[in-house]
């Protein structure tokens, strides 16, 4: 194991533990309309964006596997849903690459709703009464809405702290060149 | 190298995956006593005094959230008060007269209220955590199997019935709401006693139904639903819930008087904002009234 790939890997796993805890113990709590907002998503859907699709589907799997003991729902459920929104996330990145301000916010939202229908696909699965609704669709809504919002945000802090182990990004090299001190070709010019 | 990485990708996701399938198959395979539960009770052991502390901590927060919240809904819920509010009068009116015979029969029968109620035994719990996912109505309180909180066991607020505990760790539980889907209470019209079971219906959190056997009396709305506790004379159908504790008000009746009708029920404990409650860990005659 190269260190690039340990420190990626406890740093990906200090961000796992604070993002269950948080959630569960603080963001839950804070109902806006009857609604919360969802962080889990969000933050298995930067690391993939930002790391790829293994280490994002790794880290979605240990994620939702981690909410579900801590929880006490059932066990393997979150890690299933979880592994394939780090895995669509990170696959996104590795075909397309999107380099636009909104991709966050879109790739949030999208993570959001994959979650939200997996979870009600998963309970019909197993067995359990799904309510289906216009005040539930309206909730799901309400979290989709509020985790756009706040997509941005943990996006920008969960690349914060993944960004010293991440690979090096050629485009940032590039920027970086211009912005710390060297002259721009055009000013040499 | 290109198919190789691509091959490795692979195998990764499918093993993943295959082990998310593993643990949810063994998961429904066992007992409360197997393995993945007891990992399960560790981690609620070790997760429960974060999540006190962040609950203390975040209070001032979850108040704002709340008033925000209760500001944009307190305009919607003028008009149906006023409403409930005449319902009410009416109710208090009659009430007045039956507390009245209440007393006297009571000093006739020499019947303790008050013994009744500490006999179930009831330990305080401070609320700290709850599911993210609005599939999963549960809450996580302080209180576990070492201060007598047991699997089973009904949950209360000042307010009316909260729900039961489905999990029990040595200092820490879960607690699954009437608002769950997977809930059912036995509960009864408090003042016409017609039975019924409260569950879920298929709308918010705070839009419960009441299913009762088509025939058995009028239902109004505005009337208080209370649990019915046991009604069987066997030990075999015994109610996990005492009689008499308040669950709520019926809101709606949908199709009034028909086979189809539906009763909705607004649940008194407000759910969205629980910060204790309190667990019954006796059952005084069967749960019997």
């Amino acid at each position: 194991m190269t260190a690039d790939v340990r420190s990626l890997t406890w740093r990906l796993a200090v961000l796992g533990i604070v993002t269950v805890l948080v959630q569960i113990a603080a963001i839950s709590q804070l109902k806006l309309l009857g609604a919360n907002a969802d962080l889990t998503p969000l933050v298995v859907a930067a690391a993939g964006l930002l790391a790829g699709s293994l280490p994002g589907a790794a880290f979605g799997f240990a994620v939702g596997l981690f909410l579900d003991l801590a929880l006490v729902q059932t066990v393997g459920m979150s890690s299933l849903i979880f592994l394939t929104v780090g895995y669509g996330a990170g696959r996104l990145r590795e075909l397309r690459d999107p380099q636009g301000a909104v991709v966050p916010i879109v790739v949030g939202v999208l993570a959001t709703v994959v979650a939200q229908l997996g979870f009600a696909l998963m309970q019909f699965l197993l067995g359990k009464d799904v309510p289906m609704d216009i005040d539930l669709i309206w909730q799901i809504v309400l979290t989709v809405g509020i985790n756009a919002v706040i997509a941005f945000p943990v996006y920008s802090l969960v690349r914060r702290w993944l960004l010293p182990a991440l690979p090096e990004d050629p485009r940032r090299r590039r920027r970086r060149a211009y912005t710390t001190g060297g002259l721009s070709p055009l000013s040499r010019a | 190298m290109y198919d190789k990485s691509v091959r490795r990708r692979r195998v990764a996701l499918a093993l993943l995956v295959a082990c998310s399938l593993l643990l949810l198959t063994a998961y429904f395979g066992e007992s409360q006593g197997g393995g993945l539960h007891s990992v399960q009770r560790g981690v609620l052991q070790v997760v429960t005094p974060i999540q006190e502390g962040a609950s203390r901590a975040l209070k001032p927060v979850r108040d704002l959230f709340g008033w925000f919240g209760d500001t944009i809904n307190a305009k919607s819920e003028v008009a149906g008060l006023k409403k409930q509010n005449a319902v009410l009068r009416r109710d208090a009116i009659a009430g007045s007269d039956a507390v009245r015979m209440n007393a006297e029969l009571q000093k006739l029968v020499g019947l303790d209220q008050s013994a009744g109620l500490q006999g179930t035994r009831p330990v305080a719990a401070r609320v700290i955590g709850g599911s993210p996912t609005i599939w999963n109505s549960t809450i996580s309180i302080d209180v576990g199997t070492g201060d007598g909180v047991r699997v089973g066991q009904p949950a209360i607020t000042g307010d009316g019935l909260v729900g039961e505990v489905t999990f029990a760790a040595s200092d820490s539980a879960v607690v699954t709401l009437i608002t769950d889907s997977s809930s059912a209470v036995p509960a009864r019209i408090s003042r016409t006693g017609a039975p019924g079971i409260v569950q879920t219906g298929p709308g918010g959190p705070s839009d419960l139904r009441f299913n009762w056997p088509a025939g058995t009396g009028r239902i109004d709305r505005g009337m208080a639903i209370v649990t019915a506790g046991t009604t069987s004379s066997s030990d075999k159908y015994e109610s996990l819930y005492p009689p008499g504790i308040p669950v709520g008000v019926v809101t709606r009746v949908d199709d009034a008087g028909t086979d189809t009708q539906q009763v909705h029920v607004d649940p008194y404990a407000d759910m969205q904002r629980l910060e204790f409650v309190q667990v019954l860990t006796r059952r005084v005659n069967g749960n019997r009234g």
